[in-house]
This record gives structure tokens, sequence and C-alpha cells, in this order.
């Protein structure tokens, strides 16, 4: 494909991204911080994220699972995971997070049950997409472009 | 001179290079704001909690607390307030209280917009307290301020 199609489906796959509410400004802070000297930055710092999250989530299962819930660890992890996704735009996730702690400060099992789920998909749906995103900046570069930075 | 002043003095007597000491236990966050310090000149050091941090700073428990190692001189210290163990404001108490690091300036970082909060930070003698997620314009903002007496 050429690289000029390449571009304009970044631009554009990137602006549904916000528009749908999957990123917000604080992502294109992160797009701001990438340049010569970290040229992956992004990519790296979304990396720590999905790896980070993966282990919160599996950590969350476990707890919410025991006989006997601990709610503060649980309050805690959740707590980490909204910083994260609160620091790389994931918005959805940090908006889930939300929710989700305040059945934890009412130590509601079942509903926070419900949101260990629902935060799952939105980890699922916005891994998804970041992913396609860094596939397509790929794409661009293999193919002699630059890409584009968004405003 | 008094304590606000040399404040100034200790962040402006390094250069153009100010050596910020980041503390943060969300490794997300440690490196977003290593990477925001250092795309303003800033040389960093990250620590993972309140215990590494005032080991670095030399005020550990089996540490002499009779010098400030001049090799590793830090002009400003930015700490996330909610850290399991150690909080950000016992942090910013025992540097505070230490004789050799009292005068360097202690910003504080929270996901939480919390008044009592902030304003407990700074009667402690923080010198700012920033808002998560930290974002460009922040960190500008505090090189502007803490810089602000510079001769």
């Amino acid at each position: 494909m050429e690289v000029v199609q390449l571009q304009t489906r970044f631009v554009e796959y990137t602006a549904s991204l916000f528009r749908e509410g999957y990123l917000d400004a604080q992502f294109t802070q992160l797009q701001q911080l990438q340049d010569e000297s970290n040229p992956d930055f992004v990519v790296e710092v979304v990396s720590l994220f999905f790896e980070d999250s993966e282990r919160l989530l599996n950590d969350l299962t476990r707890a919410l699972n025991q006989q006997s819930v601990d709610f503060k660890k649980v309050d805690a992890n959740v707590h980490q995971l909204k910083g994260s996704s609160s620091s790389i735009g994931a918005q959805r996730i940090k908006n889930a997070c939300i929710t989700f702690r305040n059945f934890c400060d009412e130590q509601n099992i079942e509903a926070s049950l419900r949101c260990l789920q629902q935060v799952k998909q939105e980890y699922s749906l916005v891994k998804n997409k970041l992913d396609t995103l860094f596939r397509l900046e790929q794409q661009i570069v293999a193919a002699g472009g630059s890409i584009p930075v968004m405003e | 001179m008094d304590a606000a002043a040399s404040s100034q003095k200790a962040m402006v007597d390094h250069g153009d290079q100010p050596h910020v000491l980041a503390v943060d236990d969300n490794l997300i966050d440690r490196k977003l704001v290593e990477k925001l310090l250092k795309n303003s000149s800033c040389k960093v050091t990250t620590a993972e909690n309140g215990l590494r941090a005032l080991e670095y700073l030399g005020l550990g428990d089996d540490q002499k607390n009779t010098s400030n190692d001049s090799g590793l001189k830090v002009n400003l210290i930015i700490t996330d307030y909610c850290m399991p163990g150690m909080t950000g404001y016992e942090l910013l108490k025992k540097i505070k209280e230490s004789s050799i690091m009292k005068e360097v300036p202690v910003v504080i970082m929270s996901s939480e917009n919390i008044p009592t909060r902030i304003n407990k930070c700074l009667e402690e003698g923080a010198q700012m307290f920033m808002l998560k997620p930290i974002k460009q314009s922040d960190v500008k903002e505090l090189r502007c301020r803490l810089m602000k007496y510079s001769s």
C-alpha cells in the first residue's frame, strides 16, 4: 500500500480512537514526548502498561475469588491500574476502574466481580486498538514514510 | 537566607541540568515523569519507594546523615503521595527534618485533588503540588517556578 494511504489510515484510525473515548489527551502527551532520542517511547511505555496491567488483572482475579476477600488489597490494585491507565491516556479503562473502586469501598463482591469483567473487557479492546495502531506505524516506516504527528 | 529563597537557590546552582530524584511506586508513572523531566533538560534518578529514596539521599536508617555527597547532589525531589509503606507526605517530613536535605525543594504528585491533603503537604514545606496525570505543561511550570530567582 502507498505511504500516503497508510498515513491517512493512521490519522483516521487515531482520530477514531479519541472520538470513541478509548484514548484521551494524555495519550497525545505521550506521542509528543517521542523524539529522535527516544523514537519508540510510546510503544515502550504502552508495552510496560500491558505487562503491568495483565499482572494486576491476574492478581485481582485471584484476590476476588478468595474465601475471604481482602478489599484493601483489591482496592490497592485497582488504584494502581487506574493510575497507569490514566497516565497513558487509556480513558475507558480508567473510568471502569473508578466505578470499580466505588464498589470496593462498599465491599460488594458481586459488583466488584462485574467491574473486574468490565475492566478486562476495556483492557482487551484498547490493547487490540493500540496493537493495530502500532502495526500501522510499522507499515508506514517499512514503506519509507514518516509517522504523522497528531496535534 | 530564608528557607524559600535558599530552596530556589538549591534549584538554581546546578548549571543547566538540575538533578531530580523522582519517587513513585507505579512503573508507568516513573517512566513518564522521567521522560518529561529529561525533555526539560533535567538529569533524573528514580526510586520506587520512600525507603529507597531516603537511602539514595543518604538519609537511610543505617547511614551517617552527615554529608550530602556532591556526586549525588539532588536539586529537586518529586514524589507521589500514595505509596505503600512510606507515603509521599512521610517522605517529605523526613526530608524536611534532615539537616542535610531540608533545603532541597520537594514537589508532591497525586491523582487525587484533595484540598486538605494538598494543604497538609504545603504546610509541611512542599514547594508545589501537581495533579496526575502529569503533562509537559506541569513540568514547564515546575521549571519556571523553581527557577524564578535565578540570577
